[in-house]
């Protein structure tokens, strides 16, 4: 290893890593010191001219400045980490200002972490999906430029001042609401996932993607803000004896329409401009949409304008044509509306990489579209042994409940699996139980347990056990 | 792209739902005792401009009528660059027709859905009510240029569709007064059920799991796993992940390493391998403002590829000026019969910079 050696890979990473017009903090450099030099400190000890190497990889790696190492490198018993003994360029100079960035946004070293198309999902990209990165996330709740998107004819930035809501159909009276009116009346806020009715869709017949970000990103939990859909049916005197169904139509080139089945969700339904305590994003349907829990997401109408009351479902294009189901006899299920209970572990999961054996805390989601989460269940063998996991607060009706559950990795292959169970005490099946019954032809629906496996060199990937 | 017609009558529509609108504003708050000077009655215009919707018993049909001779011509110039002149094509999105046959329209029961003669899900093959297509199409087609058609535009298209089908014979004229028994003679019209679980938060769920803990199989057999040809299908995992902390991604780009990184790091992908940020340039640009809703790299979309744009203007002298001016303005003809809209929100080095990218051949 040659002075010369050390100042080139320290050149290779600052060229590479240039943050500094977003801010001046540089990220601390990883692996700027050859394997090489590493085995000789290790073999041959630190003596002045060796560390004279180090601290010179260290200075050279951040163009000057000190900073902290990403990883703990080898250093010498007596010493110690250098992200600790080095004082770091944050402590020792002036920072940003208050407001530099009015509406925030995350750190630059969380760049990676962003919603991704799937290739070759969809050949239009303003009828297509981005999936929500669940490896990266924590907690129940889905950052709002993280939500998945789905369009069926592209989105636009609605203007709030000429949007408006009509209601009509088998109302006393047809009337339209301004965002003004809408935003006057009592609105509540509750926190519900939406999953597209497809997600997981890929995995009916057999592993085809490599993550849990393309698994299962079709997935998303928010706080809504919104007038209850009852409150706005029954100003319009809306007939809700012999008016059965809903009919929500979205201000999208699709027009996009849904029949809603108002007997199972009349009750927690939210006409709602807000997501996460701001407007909804305008690629999740700003200025309005509806939130109908537990229900695929496609019943979400996005950009609201329309709800009409009628005594017979619609048979839309995308309830005749799309999100239907086709079961081994050749019929078509219509109207499979409701997501039921379903769970996935987050970390790990599939492409991802354990550093080394040890302690891990085992991470996931689980949700069901019929009520609350009873309790999740986890296999580190393949569904042989389960072991039960806990229920993180709040375990809210309709949403994500988020579960852990410790575990001591020995650096034998495993495959990780989660089982969730609902408070209706239906339990998240097996992909060969669903198979057994629907086929393998379904799009839609498909809660099967998820199964990762982890090998000795550390990588998971997504396998079907069964 | 609305017809004159049509646009006139519009604006005629418009200004008398503003007169109407103005008088039953006064009105409009005795309509609500509990929320009063929350919203206001609609008028009969605004009701009748929103309220398109088609039921599969026909409300809110319009009257009007189109033969399949005029609807194959409106299908030529509006939809065939989608969906294939004889509604077959499986391109952009799934084929319109094939798949069903006379014995189909007598049954209402597709028979190759349950024994898979057909590798592909048709809509004529799914659609069990002809009320959809009208619907759909009158609502939200041609794709780029929604609620464009008039309806009779619309029966002609449903009628050429229909008679692609062979539902209808060549010489058909669908209206509102015959609609209803085309209608009977949907293929599939007998192919949906909703006897499931999965309409209402009570309904019986078709499946359940097993609560076994422990011993729960005799041996676990992985069925399927992701091919190795697919590991960097999706890119490479190591830059969809934190490059911090216990889980990291995976460097697909190369195979996977062969021991455990320890709490180094070591082998794995790093800053120096990856470079995932904010993508920038052309590409970024094109996808952005909504190009590639039209255009792909390589295929025919509703629009020219991109590969053919530059085999087209190669070594052509002023291609870049004729094409920014295009890109600003819109055009039509030159690849066929769908405009090109207008991109006015560009700026001009934008614009520069996508054109010449284009005509590199997006390199």
């Amino acid at each position: 290893m040659t002075k010369k050696q050390i100042e080139l890979s320290a050149e290779d990473i600052s060229a590479v890593e240039k943050p500094a017009n977003r801010a001046r903090l540089v990220k601390a450099p990883e692996h700027f010191i050859s394997q090489e030099l590493i085995a000789d400190i290790n073999a041959n000890g630190l003596d002045e001219k060796r560390r004279g190497f180090l601290r010179k990889g260290f200075m050279s790696a951040v163009g000057g400045a000190a900073a902290g190492l990403a990883a703990p490198l080898a250093f010498a018993a007596g010493e110690g980490d250098p992200a600790i003994l080095e004082k770091q360029e944050w402590q020792t100079t002036l920072g940003k200002n208050v407001a530099t960035m009015p509406y925030g946004v995350p750190s630059i070293y969380e760049a990676n972490l962003i919603r991704r198309e799937s290739p070759g999902l969809t050949r239009v990209s303003a009828a297509s999906v981005a999936f929500t990165p669940l490896q990266g996330l924590f907690g129940t709740i889905t950052p709002n430029g993280l939500h998945f998107e789905r369009h069926h004819q592209g989105w636009y930035n609605l203007n709030p001042e000429t949007h408006r809501l009509m209601v009509n159909g088998m109302v006393k009276n047809a009337r339209v609401f301004t965002m003004n009116d809408l935003m006057r009346l009592p609105s509540v806020s509750r926190t519900h996932f939406i999953e597209c009715g497809a997600n997981t869709g890929l995995e009916w017949g057999n592993v085809a993607v490599p993550t849990v970000q393309y698994t299962h990103g079709m997935l998303s939990c928010c706080e809504f803000t919104g007038v209850p859909l009852k409150v706005l049916l029954e100003e319009c005197g809306a007939d809700l004896k012999k008016g059965k169904f809903l009919l929500a139509e979205g201000g999208d080139g699709s027009g996009m329409t849904r029949t809603i089945n108002l007997e199972s969700c009349l009750d927690d339904t939210i006409v709602a401009w807000s997501m996460n305590g701001e407007m909804l994003r305008p690629e999740n349907g700003f200025p309005l949409r509806l939130v109908v829990p537990g229900v695929q997401g496609v019943s979400w109408v996005k950009w609201l304008r329309r709800l009409e009351v009628g005594d017979m479902p619609w048979n839309t294009k995308d309830e005749a044509v799309h999100y239907i189901e086709l079961m081994p006899d050749g019929m078509h299920r219509q109207y499979a509306s409701i997501q039921e209970c379903k769970s996935v572990i987050t970390t790990p999961s599939g492409g991802q990489q354990l550093l080394d054996k040890g302690f891990y805390n085992v991470s996931g989601m689980a949700w069901s579209g019929r009520g609350k989460i009873r309790r999740v269940d986890v296999s580190f063998d393949g569904g042989n042994n389960w072991r039960q996991a806990r229920l993180e607060t709040p375990v809210l009706t309709k949403s994500i409940t988020r579960f852990n559950i410790d575990w001591v990795w020995d650096g034998s292959p495993a495959i990780l699996q989660s089982r969730a169970v609902d408070d209706t005490g239906y339990i998240q099946p097996s992909i060969k139980v669903l198979r057994d019954l629907r086929g393998n032809r379904s799009i839609y629906h498909n809660n099967a347990i998820q199964s990762w496996k982890l090998d000795s060199n550390g990588e998971v990937s997504n396998v079907q056990v069964g | 792209m609305f017809k004159s017609v049509n646009s006139i009558a519009r604006l005629s529509l418009l200004s008398l739902a503003v007169l109407t609108t103005q008088i039953s504003f006064a009105q409009s708050t005795q309509g609500s005792a509990k929320f009063p000077g929350i919203g206001r009655n609609a008028t009969p215009a605004e009701v009748m401009a929103w309220d398109i919707d088609v039921r599969p018993d026909f409300k809110g049909l319009p009257k009007g009528s189109g033969s399949v001779e005029q609807g194959q011509a409106i299908w030529e110039s509006k939809c065939a660059s989608c969906h294939g002149v004889f509604g077959e094509s499986n391109e952009i999105f799934t084929p319109i027709a094939g798949g069903t046959t006379t014995e189909d329209v007598k049954t209402g029961r597709v028979a190759s859905l349950a024994d898979r003669k057909q590798p592909q899900r048709t809509t004529l093959m799914k659609v069990p009510t002809v009320s959809t297509l009208w619907d759909y199409i009158y609502r939200a087609m041609p794709w780029n240029a929604p609620r464009s058609l008039t309806p009779d535009n619309t029966y002609a298209l449903v009628a050429y569709i229909l008679s692609l089908g062979e539902i209808v014979p060549d010489d058909f004229v669908l209206s509102d007064a015959n609609i209803a028994e085309v209608q009977k003679k949907m293929p599939n019209r007998n192919g949906m059920t909703r006897n499931h679980g999965f309409w209402s938060v009570n309904g019986k769920p078709d499946v359940n799991g097993s609560s076994c803990m422990n011993n729960c199989v005799k041996f676990v057999q992985i069925g399927s796993t992701l091919p190795d040809f697919a590991r960097n299908a999706h890119g490479n995992i190591a830059e969809q992940n934190r490059q911090y902390g216990p889980y990291r991604g995976s460097d697909s780009t190369k195979p996977p390493i062969a021991k455990l990184p320890g709490s180094s790091g070591e082998g794995l992908a790093h800053a120096a391998d990856t470079h995932s940020s904010n993508a920038k340039g052309p590409a970024a640009l094109f996808k952005n403002e909504n190009c590639s809703a039209c255009h792909a790299p390589n295929a025919k979309l509703v629009g020219p590829s991109i590969a053919d744009i530059a085999a087209k203007y190669q070594g052509q002298s002023g291609a870049l000026d004729k094409l920014m001016a295009k890109v600003k303005n819109g055009g039509s003809g030159v690849w066929g019969s769908i405009p090109m809209p207008p991109q006015a929100q560009l700026s001009d080095a934008d614009r520069k910079a996508l054109v010449e990218w284009v005509l590199s051949g997006g390199k």
